[in-house]
């Protein structure tokens, strides 16, 4: 087969749950990314190739059809905005929540609350929902810290199982929304490799539903 | 600006230089004679116009895309064109209030406040083709070939078209009684094909489940033909205005059958490009490697309402610079001939003679730098026995 499919992964969580999936779909990694240096991995079908990216970087590769096929966390696609994607399927790995979390027992905030989050569009959309008008800072990790320094008066960040928030002294206030890793799929790829796309949608629905059980 | 920087261009503005700015134009001109040979007459819509006659009927993201000035004439808001297919439309309704079939043809720059995707232009050149005064399959197919004949003059090889219509999504938005916050709500969701996304929006309206069905199915009718007579099984007791929206696909699907060899069609019902203003069957064409359409057009019907007619209508637009860079064939060079810097009136006459017969002569400037071959030339004007003769370099 002349035609090639790319799929596009994240290194850690979300790679590890998402191979299980891609081997009842036949699809099985030769090289490991934890150990490769490689870039680009082969599997066991010649014409399919995975790619290890940024989780951040998954929606943009797809977007622009530098991959056709990807693996993304909902919140990296809420604050994507999910333009130019088609999300046809949950994969209900890597679960989470997106919350909005502060230090326990905090002092209500007098005037515009200092949000910190790498998660700005969501957040921002959040708060406006909620009437509040917040300040809103970008970071790109460790968000614990930034209420605990006096940098923010809250944060807005995924949650899996609260430990971290609570070896900070911090607490979940509010639940945004769930989050589950979505496959993507880039539009032009979804019609010009229909044949192959969506067979490999459908096995990866019937892997999902299968683990379900 | 430090005085280094002065030769940026702003972000998405770009020039086109030699040897590229000569392809372009050859193109063009092809194009415009296609165009011609088809029966559409050229318009030259102007660069800039009153905000309120750019936007009619055409939706907030043209809004946002449009640079805007004030007039210090009238003290009213100007917009620079960001699409001239609503300027066509103006045209037509206004100044040629026609009732037989009119055809016009553009090409033109537009500007755009930001680029509509990745390393996009933000001054595309756009070049469109529009059918007004007829509703039915015909035009649409029309203009449909046109598109498919612009690309192969472009030298597109492989290009896949989608084939969608916005009449059954709007069909079973109004048989679903949804409101005009939850239409918007769910064209977006629909148009990421998200069922996850869809079932939650289902679940908050508490939508009755033989709607929540047909819309999930909906996002998943795309393929080839087939997908019409699955449609038409799937979506069974919608309004008849969605099951007319799939005869229609299906009369265009035979028509490209019968008059477009090897046009490979893939019919999406989901898709809903510029679901603003089209009316009625909606096209696009992509091409390997590219992730978003590169050709797009559609029925829009009535557009011409607000200035004076409202009248049926078809077209496709695309651009032109885009399609340039993405199948750039090997630039043919243009060699020409080297004239020497004398002033002899018998050069003079041949050089006249030569440029008459259609061919390139460079004069050679007293003391410049360079021969014959830095001046893209391969030939050079030498004269024997008083004799202008042209000979190989």
């Amino acid at each position: 087969m002349s035609e090639t499919l790319t799929i596009a992964l994240s290194k850690g969580r979300i790679y590890k749950e998402t191979v299980p999936l891609l081997k009842q779909a036949g699809i099985e990694p030769i090289d490991d990314p934890e150990t490769s240096r490689k870039l680009i991995l082969d599997t066991n079908l010649p014409h399919v190739k995975l790619v290890i990216i940024r989780a951040t970087d998954v929606p943009t590769y797809v977007q622009y059809g530098a991959a056709d096929i990807g693996v993304a966390g909902k919140d990296v696609l809420l604050e994507h905005g999910g333009e130019g994607l088609y999300e046809p399927l949950d994969l209900r790995i890597a679960c989470c929540r997106l919350m909005v979390a502060g230090p326990i027992n905090a002092d209500p905030v007098i005037g515009r609350m200092r949000v910190a989050t790498k998660y700005t569009h969501s957040a921002r959309k959040y708060f406006a929902q909620q009437g509040q008008q917040v300040e809103m800072i970008k970071l790109y990790g460790s968000m614990e810290l930034a209420p605990l320094v006096g940098l923010a008066d809250c944060i807005v960040d995924v949650v899996d199982t609260g430990n971290t928030l609570k070896a900070n002294n911090l607490e979940p206030r509010e639940h945004i929304a769930d989050i589950s890793s979505r496959l993507v799929v880039n539009k032009a790829s979804m019609k010009m490799k229909h044949a192959m796309v969506k067979p490999f949608i459908q096995q990866m629905q019937q892997a999902v539903a299968d683990r379900a059980k | 600006m430090k005085e280094l920087d002065r030769w940026l261009l702003p972000e998405g503005i770009e020039e086109v230089l030699p040897p590229q700015a000569r392809q372009l134009e050859a193109l063009r001109r092809s194009l415009l004679d296609l165009y011609d040979r088809w029966g559409y007459e050229l318009v030259m819509p102007p660069l800039i116009e009153y905000l309120e006659s750019l936007l009619t009927g055409t939706g907030h993201d043209l809004d946002l895309k449009t640079f805007k000035l004030t007039d210090q004439l009238t003290g009213r808001l100007m917009g620079v064109r960001a699409d001239m297919t609503p300027q066509a439309a103006r045209i037509d309704a206004h100044h040629l209030k026609s009732n037989t079939p009119t055809r016009l043809c553009y090409m033109g720059t537009v500007l755009h406040t930001r680029p509509s995707g990745f390393a996009a232009s933000r001054s595309p050149l756009q070049v469109g083709a529009e059918l007004y005064g007829h509703a039915g399959v015909e035009s649409d197919i029309e203009i449909f070939a046109l598109m498919v004949e612009t690309l192969r003059l472009c030298g597109v090889e492989q290009s896949f078209f989608d084939l969608g219509h916005v009449g059954i999504y709007r069909g079973l938005v109004k048989q679903a009684g949804l409101d005009n916050t939850q239409e918007d709500e769910l064209f977006d969701v629909l148009q990421r094909k998200s069922p996850p996304d869809m079932r939650e929006l289902f679940a908050k309206w508490s939508l009755d489940k033989k709607f929540t069905d047909m819309f999930l199915r909906l996002s998943d009718l795309n393929g080839d033909v087939g997908v019409l007579a699955e449609a038409k099984k799937l979506l069974k007791g919608s309004d008849k205005s969605v099951l007319d929206a799939l005869d229609y696909l299906q009369r265009m699907a035979d028509m490209i059958v019968q008059r477009l060899d090897g046009v490979v069609v893939h019919f999406d019902l989901a898709e809903l490009r510029g679901y603003n203003y089209h009316t009625g069957a909606v096209f696009a064409a992509f091409v390997p490697g590219q992730g978003s359409a590169v050709a797009q057009g559609g029925r829009y019907d009535d557009i011409g309402r607000v200035f004076g007619q409202a009248r049926p209508a078809t077209g496709f637009s695309t651009d032109l610079k885009s399609l340039l860079s993405l199948f750039r064939a090997q630039a043919d060079t243009v060699l020409g001939i080297f004239a020497p810097a004398q002033q002899d009136q018998a050069l003079i006459r041949v050089i006249a003679e030569l440029r008459q017969q259609g061919e390139r002569v460079v004069c050679a400037l007293p003391g410049q730098q360079g021969g014959a071959r830095d001046m893209g030339c391969n030939r050079q004007l030498i004269s024997k026995n008083r004799q202008w003769l042209v000979e190989p370099v």
